[in-house]
């Protein structure tokens, strides 16, 4: 490895770093506004032109505020806990691509943080990590309520981890289908997504794979810990949840963790399902670096088209009972996944080998 | 499946909400410094002292308000007028009339009770001081000047709103626009707090042969 490449690599990390970063504050910001607008409000307008700089505005807010340590805080792990959640939300979206890979100066640029050949295990792991976060700073805040929100996070992850990956499983063995052998590599589930099937319908998993679609989605809406299944910081029940006892940066650690897995999990739904960067780029017309451009907008796009639905979903549906909680997710959700993953083996196993009295 | 469809249907209204929020059509909020909303025309705001559209002052100094207010946040008293140089058509007027902001619970008994319409309610809603003594308005920054503009106690305020003063006011001018306590039992309305700018009215006679023929 030669310095231009050591180079690329680290402007590779810094530049997620700053997608992420940068991505979090149009989010906060879009999710203001589009609650507002589904309350016929306003939102945040004064922060910059329409309100854009609002996020910033509060990180300062926050950044100014004393941090407060309670007195029945175990102090290692209270201080620890929030670089715990900030971490892995930044490392899931390490193995995404977000754009397609070019040349330039003979070196080959993958937009993406790492390749990595097992992203869909790492990404399983990262978000098993960001549950320790809330647990951990639930207990250590030696206090009732975060403890409760500690406890009821590591109970919805579990069920609702499972669901998810499942309805992974579902994606992967179809995936498997798609080319040579099977494949955790996102970059190459979404390479295998490229093209057209009938000549106009995109080759995205999503219409193959709807019910496996369903289950992701309603499991990673759970999985960030976001409204209808925030039982984890409902704030009606128990103050803040897991942050209740965190203030200042410490608490805006959190902040960033929640809307940067917002933004992640949805990456992620894009690019398992919707083709992730794949798009039309018009190389013949349009100039070359627009051409170079276009997958990354693609990207965006169907990414911010799924955070829509995590707002609209936010706006719309009141939280669900613990129980009620409990009970979609192992009654309902990882039986559908299930048997999914059943019905979708039996179709790729007849698609491959034929019917077996045939 | 009936979990779906209600989904969807919650969707369907927040979705709805939201496009006819994008395009102007449902917006509740009122971006309140720049843009006023127009009052309810009967809406208590704080109040004014009134003068006859000769310059007298209304008020008698009779203390009826005072007496009439639950909160007893009225003081006032009286003099008698010079008679040289009368400050009001009776025979004495109110020569301290404070009322103070902090208790006042905005009921308008004091209006009621007035036998001469001299306190009424304005539209001016915005009273926030940085000291509990500012908050008492004397007579200075209750009687109105003869032009009929109501003083303020922060005329530079740009929250102030001059226009507040000439939109509807509504209170009931019940008193002849004569400057004469001649109450015909017709109310009229006026929208803006000073001078009358109706014509004189009619004697109730008059009122009911222009009615008579109406009545059948």
């Amino acid at each position: 490895m030669n310095w231009a490449e050591a180079g690329i690599v680290v402007l590779r990390v810094v530049l997620v770093f700053a997608l992420l970063l940068g991505a979090t504050v149009i989010n906060v910001w879009a999710e203001r506004k589009v609650v507002a607008d589904m309350q016929s409000r306003i939102g945040p307008k004064r922060a910059g032109p329409w309100g854009i700089l609002q996020t910033v505005a509060d990180a300062l807010k926050l950044l100014f505020k004393e941090s407060v340590t309670p007195s029945n805080a175990e102090l290692a792990t209270f201080m620890l806990a929030p670089f715990l959640a900030a971490i892995p939300a930044f490392l899931i979206f390490m193995v995404v691509p977000f754009g397609a890979p070019f040349t330039i100066g003979g070196n080959e640029v993958i937009l993406q943080g790492a390749d990595l050949n097992i992203g869909l295990l790492f990404i399983l792991a990262m978000s098993s990590m960001a549950v320790y976060a809330v647990v951990l700073a639930g207990w250590s805040s030696g206090s009732k309520y975060p403890l409760i929100g500690g406890v009821r996070a590591t109970a919805q992850a579990i069920s609702y981890e499972a669901a998810m990956g499942l309805a992974m499983v579902a994606v992967v063995m179809f995936t498997a289908t798609q080319g040579e052998g099977g494949t955790l590599s996102l970059a190459e589930i979404v390479a295998r997504q490229d093209g057209t099937w009938a000549g106009f319908i995109p080759k995205w998993n999503l219409f193959p794979q709807v019910v496996a679609f369903v289950i992701f989605m309603v499991a990673i809406v759970a999985e960030t810990n976001r409204a209808p299944f925030d039982l984890v910081e409902a704030e009606q029940e128990i103050v803040g949840g897991y942050h209740t006892e965190y203030s200042g940066m410490r608490f805006a650690m959190f902040f960033l963790a929640e809307y940067i897995n917002i933004f992640s999990m949805s990456a992620i739904a894009a690019t398992l399902f919707l083709g992730g960067w794949n798009g039309p780029t018009w190389e013949a017309t349009l100039p070359a670096f627009v051409s170079a451009l276009l997958p990354t907008v693609w990207f965006l796009l169907k990414t911010y088209s799924i955070i829509f639905i995590f707002f609209w979903l936010r706006a719309t549906v009141p939280r669900l009972r613990y129980d009620q909680l409990m009970s979609l997710g192992w009654k309902r959700l990882i039986p559908a996944a299930l048997t999914w993953i059943v019905v979708s083996s039996v179709a790729i196993g007849i698609r491959q080998f034929g019917l077996p009295w045939g | 499946m009936g979990l779906i469809t209600e989904l969807l249907k919650g969707l369907r209204v927040t979705g709805g909400t939201m496009l006819r929020t994008i395009t102007g059509r449902e917006m509740v909020t009122t971006q309140y410094p720049h843009e006023k909303r127009q009052k309810p025309q009967r809406f208590h705001g704080r109040h004014v002292l009134n003068r006859y559209p000769d310059g007298m002052e209304k008020c008698i100094g009779c203390e009826l308000c005072a007496g009439a207010c639950p909160a007893d946040c009225i003081y006032v008293r009286g003099r008698d007028n010079d008679p040289d140089d009368p400050t009001s058509p009776g025979e004495r007027y109110g020569y301290v009339y404070e009322i103070n902001m902090l208790r006042c619970i905005f009921c308008g008994l004091c209006v009621e009770a007035c036998p001469t319409e001299a306190i009424t309610m304005t539209h001016l809603f915005e009273f926030s001081t940085t000291n509990r003594r500012d908050a008492i308005y004397t007579r200075d920054e209750l009687l109105m000047d003869r032009n009929g503009n109501v003083p303020h106690m922060f005329p530079d305020d740009p929250l102030i709103d001059d226009e507040e003063l000439l939109s509807a006011d509504g209170w009931v001018r019940a008193t002849a626009p004569s400057g004469r306590v001649a109450y015909q039992g017709v109310q009229m309305w006026q929208a803006t707090p000073g001078p009358a700018s109706w014509e004189p009215e009619p004697s109730q006679d008059v009122i009911d042969a222009r009615s008579e023929p109406e009545d059948g």
